[in-house]
């Protein structure tokens, strides 16, 4: 066996291989259901209706897709340029730590928003800027020195919430004190849940577009990722490339833990982020790195963790089959695409 | 396997009506031949013509859409190699698939011994080794690593591997392409004992006085068809070329120029060697206004470093560049075409073009941060189409528009683009690294017609190649490269193939660094 490329891949093939993917994953759905001892149907309708069913369910969707874009954005900017930023978890927590830094009372109310909001940005361009200089100048492999960060942060948050920003009154829990009202995100409208995180994430996956479409430092980013070497030839900057690159990514991965304390949340703890950066890289593959495909592709991975959750309330399957479903919708749709430029041949 | 041995003049190999297609492409169009004890057959043809394509359905690499090989006469199950190589097919690709870290020894076995009595074995192997290689006058060491051979020994490994495995039919895939024309007369003198004893040869060149020198029988394929098949003997060079490409075709011819001033001078330049690939050796160069030097040398002795040193990708560890008389303050790729250094890459493919990115976002691959096409950081596609529309016109890409992928573009209008990208600025210098490798004729014509054309212009051009045709015919004056080494220059007609084979060999740096 062997593969062939498909130099040109035909309209049919492009919409038909995608559905089979999202078939296949539906199949394995009701699989592990009928595994946990339920009725597939019922599982499948009880996961959409969770997270599309009804107007409190959808906007807990687009609350929940809301990190899940930003994320989904800082891997989709880094990937495009071949910078293989697994840190954007480290990223967030830099951005969460500045909301409640700079909005507990530190700044004066006008501007604390988005003063904070572009304190945040830098502190998550800091955080990748090490793991890209040392790529740039020596070599090492981003993936293992940004990973690792990850890490590092996690331990730095548990440090900063058991000791220096620890709330006083939080009755001995590990979590900050709580932003002052200037500082949080408002509501969308009176009585929804939603918050202006989610209009903030939308307006930035169009600018990340417009930037990579339409600027010259986009074109850059682009010819550095498709071909690093003809790039090199041509005189593009490659390094300072990578590195604009990583400031952008690990400013946006930091949007995304911002908007989360300052939308959602109001304060710092451990729990922050079930794995937003993380899930952020299986956003921003499912969108083939584009910038405004992470916009569906987030609320579509959201929809799944939502909607889990209610069908594990209602019929008992454990959620563990959001993470499940995710990782067979991944690994189907990366087979997809990889399907629609190569065939399969015996011999 | 037959049961009697095979008499001189019998058909040992029939390629019966083979027609291979990819997609749209017929690759191969009813194709049939036939190869007779020994005898040498030559299968002539442009890049692309598809003889590649045939030798690999041949050797099972490929699977033929219809019809069939027959072997001995025997059918060969399709798609097969180990079913090629068992009935006596034996092929050397025109890429060595040889393990660098192992001997010559292992290489050649490798594969053919049992598991389990490898100690045993290899007594034997390595006498039959030192058998075969005095038999057909390939000397190489049983013991020597590969990696540290010449090319023109690895090619003797191949060889030897495939008759090692008692391969009764040699394919040679354009074995020339990377040899001297010593280390050539040497294979031919290998391939004319082979004939004599009873293999039959199948050589696979575009090199038409090669094909008069070895082959008995020439096939002429063109676009994927048999157009022709010619008695060597009864034929010429002229008729042969007629054949392959399908008319009479003229290639430009330049004159001799008086050459200008220096535009760019190495001086004294070393590099260190990178990995394998040999770096420069206290090397001097002046390219002249108004003139072409060609660089000939066999492949891999530091053409590749010389051209990264031009294009800015590599700076000289010793020595300096002067660009009109001045040292530049920095060296870069962008400091390059900020001197008007135009560049043709060796590898349009990978460095030359992103093949993702469509024929505008190539044309403007070296201006666009540069107005009009950026403009405060914004990129003017319009001005960038404007621009990639006119290349289009002027260089005669033949394409379905500025926004169609590069990489759907065939290499010869690739190569107009990258032509049209460099020599639209009005380059002072011009580093033409390959410009025709792979080309058919009508585009290396058109190539070799602009470089002639931006030289009457009063641009320094320079012209790396391994074909010393190529070289021979544009060149004002030529130097060869060996070892990072530079032969002196040599003026237009004032030397020979043979003798510049001796320069490509190594041969008179010796008295040259005695006289240093």
């Amino acid at each position: 066996m062997r593969l062939e490329p498909i130099p040109n891949p035909t309209l049919g093939r492009q919409l038909a291989l995608p559905a089979a993917a999202l078939a296949a994953t539906v199949v394995v759905a009701s699989l592990l259901a009928l595994l946990a001892g339920a009725n597939p149907f019922a599982v499948l309708g009880q996961i959409v209706t969770g997270a599309f069913g009804s107007k409190f369910a959808l906007l807990e969707t687009l609350n929940r897709a809301t990190p899940l874009i930003f994320t989904g954005l800082a891997v989709a900017v880094a990937f495009k340029a071949k910078l293989w930023n697994i840190g954007a978890e480290a990223q967030l927590y830099a951005g969460a730590i500045v909301a409640v830094l700079f909005g507990t009372g530190m700044l004066g109310t006008p501007f604390v928003l988005p003063v904070s909001a572009a304190l945040a940005m830098l502190a998550g361009a800091l955080v990748l800027l090490g793991p890209v200089l040392l790529k740039t100048r020596l070599g090492v492999d981003e993936v293992v020195t940004t990973l690792l960060f990850n890490f590092i942060m996690l331990l730095f948050v548990s440090y900063l919430l058991e000791g220096p920003m620890k709330d006083p009154m939080g009755m001995g829990w590990p979590k900050s004190e709580a932003l002052i009202k200037e500082a949080r995100l408002p509501r969308i409208a009176e009585g929804l849940r939603l918050h202006w995180g989610f209009v903030l994430a939308l307006i930035a996956a169009i600018a990340v577009h417009v930037l990579e479409r339409r600027t010259t430092f986009g074109f850059e980013m682009r010819a550095v990722g498709a071909n690093l070497g003809a790039a090199r030839f041509a005189g593009v900057p490659v390094n300072r490339v990578l590195v604009q690159t990583a400031l952008l990514s690990g400013g946006l991965a930091a949007l995304a833990g911002w908007s989360e304390v300052a939308g959602l949340k109001g304060h710092l703890s451990q729990d922050l982020s079930p794995g937003f950066g993380y899930t952020g890289i299986i956003v921003a593959m499912l969108a083939l790195l584009n910038p405004l495909g992470v916009i569906g592709t987030a609320i579509f991975v959201a929809g799944i963790f939502v909607g889990s959750d209610a069908m594990s309330r209602a019929a008992g399957v454990p959620t563990y089959i959001a993470d499940m479903l995710l990782a067979s919708a991944l690994l189907f749709m990366v087979l997809a695409i990889l399907l629609t430029r190569v065939r399969l041949v015996r011999g | 396997m037959t049961v009697t041995a095979p008499q001189a003049g019998d058909i040992v190999l029939r390629l019966d009506n083979i027609t291979k297609r990819f997609g749209a492409l017929v690759a191969n169009s009813a194709i049939s031949l036939d190869l007779k004890r020994g005898e040498v057959i030559a299968l002539l043809g442009e890049n692309g013509a598809g003889k590649t394509t045939l030798m690999n359905i041949l050797f099972g690499h490929y699977q033929a859409d219809e019809g069939r090989v027959e072997v001995f006469g025997q059918t060969l199950p399709p798609g097969n190699p180990r079913a090629a190589l068992a009935a006596g097919v034996g092929m050397v690709h025109q890429h060595f698939t040889l393990a660098d870290n192992l001997s010559v020894l292992d290489n050649i076995t490798l594969g053919t011994e049992s598991l389990w009595s490898r100690g045993k074995g290899r007594q034997a192997a390595r006498a039959r080794i030192a058998a075969l290689s005095a038999e057909f006058g390939l000397a190489v060491h049983p013991d020597a690593r590969v990696g540290s051979l010449s090319v023109g020994e690895r090619q003797r490994v191949e060889i030897l591997k495939a008759l090692y495995r008692d391969a009764r039919i040699l394919i040679l895939d354009e074995p020339t392409a990377v040899l001297t024309p010593q280390e050539t007369d040497a294979l031919f003198e290998t391939l004319r004992k082979a004939v004599a004893l009873g293999l039959s040869i199948i050589f696979i060149s575009h090199k038409l006085h090669e094909v008069m020198a070895i082959a008995d029988r020439c096939i002429v394929l063109r676009h994927g068809k048999v157009v022709g098949e010619v008695n060597t003997h009864a034929t010429d060079r002229a008729s042969l070329a007629a054949l392959m490409v399908g008319s009479a075709v003229t290639l430009p011819k330049a004159e001799a120029r008086v050459a200008g001033p220096v535009l760019l001078r190495l001086d004294h330049v070393s590099t260190r060697a990178r990995g394998t690939a040999t770096g420069l050796s206290d090397l001097s160069l002046d390219l002249c206004s108004g003139q072409i030097t060609g660089l000939a040398g066999v492949s891999g002795n530091g053409q590749a470093v010389l051209a990264d040193l031009i294009s800015g990708l590599v700076r000289p560890d010793a020595g300096r560049i002067e660009i009109a008389g001045v040292e530049p303050a920095s060296w870069s790729p962008r400091q390059a075409l900020n001197h008007h250094i135009a560049r043709i890459p060796e590898d349009r493919h990978k460095t030359g073009t992103i093949s993702d990115f469509n024929l505008t976002e190539n044309a403007v691959l070296e201006t666009y941060s540069k107005p009009p096409f950026s403009r405060m950081g914004w990129m003017n596609w319009p001005a960038a189409e404007d621009f990639a529309r006119g290349i289009i016109a002027r260089y005669d890409v033949r394409c379905q528009g500025v926004l169609q992928r590069i990489r759907l573009l065939s290499g010869g209008n690739m190569q107009k683009l990258i032509l049209g990208r460099v020599l639209e600025p009005g380059p002072r210098i011009i580093l033409a690294n390959q410009p025709v490798r792979g080309l058919d004729v009508g585009a290396i014509a058109y190539v070799h017609t602009q470089l002639i054309a931006a030289r009457d212009s009063g641009a320094a051009v320079l012209l790396i190649s391994e074909d010393l045709d190529e070289i021979q015919s544009l060149s004002d004056v030529i130097h060869v490269i060996s070892e990072g080494r530079l032969s002196p220059g040599f003026a237009r007609g004032t030397t020979t193939a043979a003798e510049l084979g001796l320069w490509m060999a190594g041969q008179g740096f010796e008295g040259k660094d005695r006289a240093a």
